[in-house]
């Protein structure tokens, strides 16, 4: 999990951080952001397009911190990438 | 121990904070029904508009005799599954007279519409298939696809565009993919553009389902739905709708022309292990949908009130929900606070509408929303514009 990943997601992860709080890999992105389900699957669809990604709603209730995101997306990248 | 609760407390605090602010908005009593648009809440008389009661049928005298009559011959309930004891002769003939009304080959009664998405969803979709709902999708929806073990992508709302892309990114897994739409989404109003997403089954290949909880009874020449209204039935695999709006009971159906639709009775667990509709209910609804086929003129006298209220509440300025006039006409609000304020405000002056806050809500809206009944006169209708100015328009102001 590269630290360029995390910058990207915490970027997107702005506008819904409307509590302006310091975020890190740990960070617990419904519980420590005070996000709503809903604002998560919003945010999650912009990780999605940012990425060119396809991450299910299966994958985003198993994703709790930055860092478990960066996971997902880093192998979902990856397997685009292969023939 | 961790406290099971504990989850709870954020819970706990708003509802502690709506408090201070006035009644319990999510405990509202009617303490006494006078008519379908009337009713008696902390004892003062109240006019209705946030019941869904969308023909304004509850009261119809032909379905309440229907029902009493049912009660008296059948009993009070089932006491079973339609799978075991508790198919009776009149759920066989409501799901008869539905397929008729909806020009379909099978159709499904389920207890609840709750239920209905969550055993369609489930019984069409299984793990190895995906799911493609709209972002905006009614959260039975959402459990029923959560339910049925499929893969799960959102796409954003009314965007059959942004559909386009996704599936493209999941092209060529297996399993069969299914498409969820709604014929008008409950809290803002609007409509699935329906044509653009049966352009796109052309290209991709699904199987669509609209849900027509709000539009089924509404919209359309026959009351069918957004794909009457459209035109576009035969590109609309299945159906879901609900007994508990335009037809004023409780309970739900799926609908389809597939061969295999009646196997969907023994996969589909919201439909095996539950009870029956009660005989009340489902004569009740025998006898709506019959006026729902009889009496076109319940929609245009729906259509006009809905006109009337859109129209009213754009001329005063408000910021609605979205820009086409139907029975559900919202109103977007400022934040949690204010919207509770008003809502209370419009309660001590004698009109209850649903009060809409986030995560319920698509794009963190706070929602005045308003749902229109063919029951209600012109005068309703001025006497609710009137009020939402007097409230909405002074705490704006404010």
């Amino acid at each position: 999990m590269t630290q360029s990943t995390i910058n990207q997601i915490c970027k997107l992860l702005e506008p819904f951080n409307t509590e302006r709080k310091a975020l890190t890999a740990e960070t617990d992105i419904s519980a420590d952001l005070n996000i709503d389900s809903v604002a998560v699957m919003d945010f999650v669809m912009e990780v999605e397009d940012h990425f060119d990604i396809e991450i299910p709603l299966n994958v985003v209730s198993e994703t709790r911190s930055i860092g478990d995101l960066a996971a997902v997306v880093e192998a979902r990248t990856k397997k685009v990438l292969l023939p | 121990m961790i406290d099971l609760f504990d989850k709870h407390k954020g819970i706990e605090g708003r509802f502690a904070r709506m408090l201070t602010l006035g009644v319990n908005a999510l405990g509202l009593t009617n303490d006494r029904v006078i008519s379908p648009t009337r009713a008696m809440i902390n004892g003062r008389e109240t006019i209705l508009a946030g019941t869904n009661n969308y023909m304004g049928i509850t009261l119809d005298a032909d379905c309440i005799k229907a029902g009493q009559d049912a009660m008296a011959e059948f009993g009070t309930g089932t006491t079973g599954s339609r799978i075991a004891n508790g198919s009776y002769a009149l759920h066989v003939q409501l799901e008869a007279e539905l397929a008729k009304f909806l020009k379909r080959k099978h159709c499904i009664v389920f207890t609840t519409g709750y239920q209905a998405n969550l055993g369609m969803m489930s019984g069409l979709a299984g793990p190895k298939d995906t799911i493609f709902l709209d972002s905006d999708s009614h959260s039975s929806i959402y459990d029923g696809c959560t339910l049925s073990g499929a893969k799960l992508v959102r796409f954003r709302h009314n965007d059959a565009g942004d559909l386009d892309k996704r599936m493209a990114r999941s092209e060529g897994e297996e399993g069969g993919r299914l498409v969820v739409i709604e014929g008008i989404y409950s809290m803002l109003g609007d409509r699935a553009p329906l044509r653009d997403f049966v352009e796109l089954k052309k290209k991709h290949g699904f199987q669509l389902l609209s849900d027509e909880a709000h539009s089924f009874g509404v919209l359309g020449p026959n009351g069918r739905g957004l794909a009457d209204e459209a035109g576009l039935e035969d590109d609309v695999d299945f159906v879901v709708g609900t007994f508990s709006k335009s037809v004023g009971a409780v309970g739900g159906f799926g609908a389809g022309n597939h061969p295999m639709f009646e196997t969907l009775r023994y996969a589909m667990r919201p439909y095996m292990f539950t009870a029956s509709s009660s005989p009340a209910s489902v004569a009740t609804s025998i006898a709506a949908v019959r006026k729902l086929a009889a009496e076109p003129e319940r929609r245009a006298k729906l259509r006009a009130n809905s006109a009337r209220l859109f129209e009213g509440f754009k001329a005063l300025g408000l910021d609605m929900g979205c820009d086409v006039a139907s029975p559900v006409v919202a109103v977007k609000c400022a934040d949690e606070i204010s919207t509770i304020t008003m809502w209370n405000a419009l309660i001590e002056a004698g009109v209850y509408v649903n009060i809409a806050l986030p995560p319920g809500t698509p794009n963190k809206l706070c929602l005045l929303r308003c749902s229109v009944s063919a029951a209600h006169d012109f005068d309703d209708i001025d006497r609710i514009i009137a009020l939402f100015g007097r409230v909405v328009i002074a705490k704006a102001a404010a």
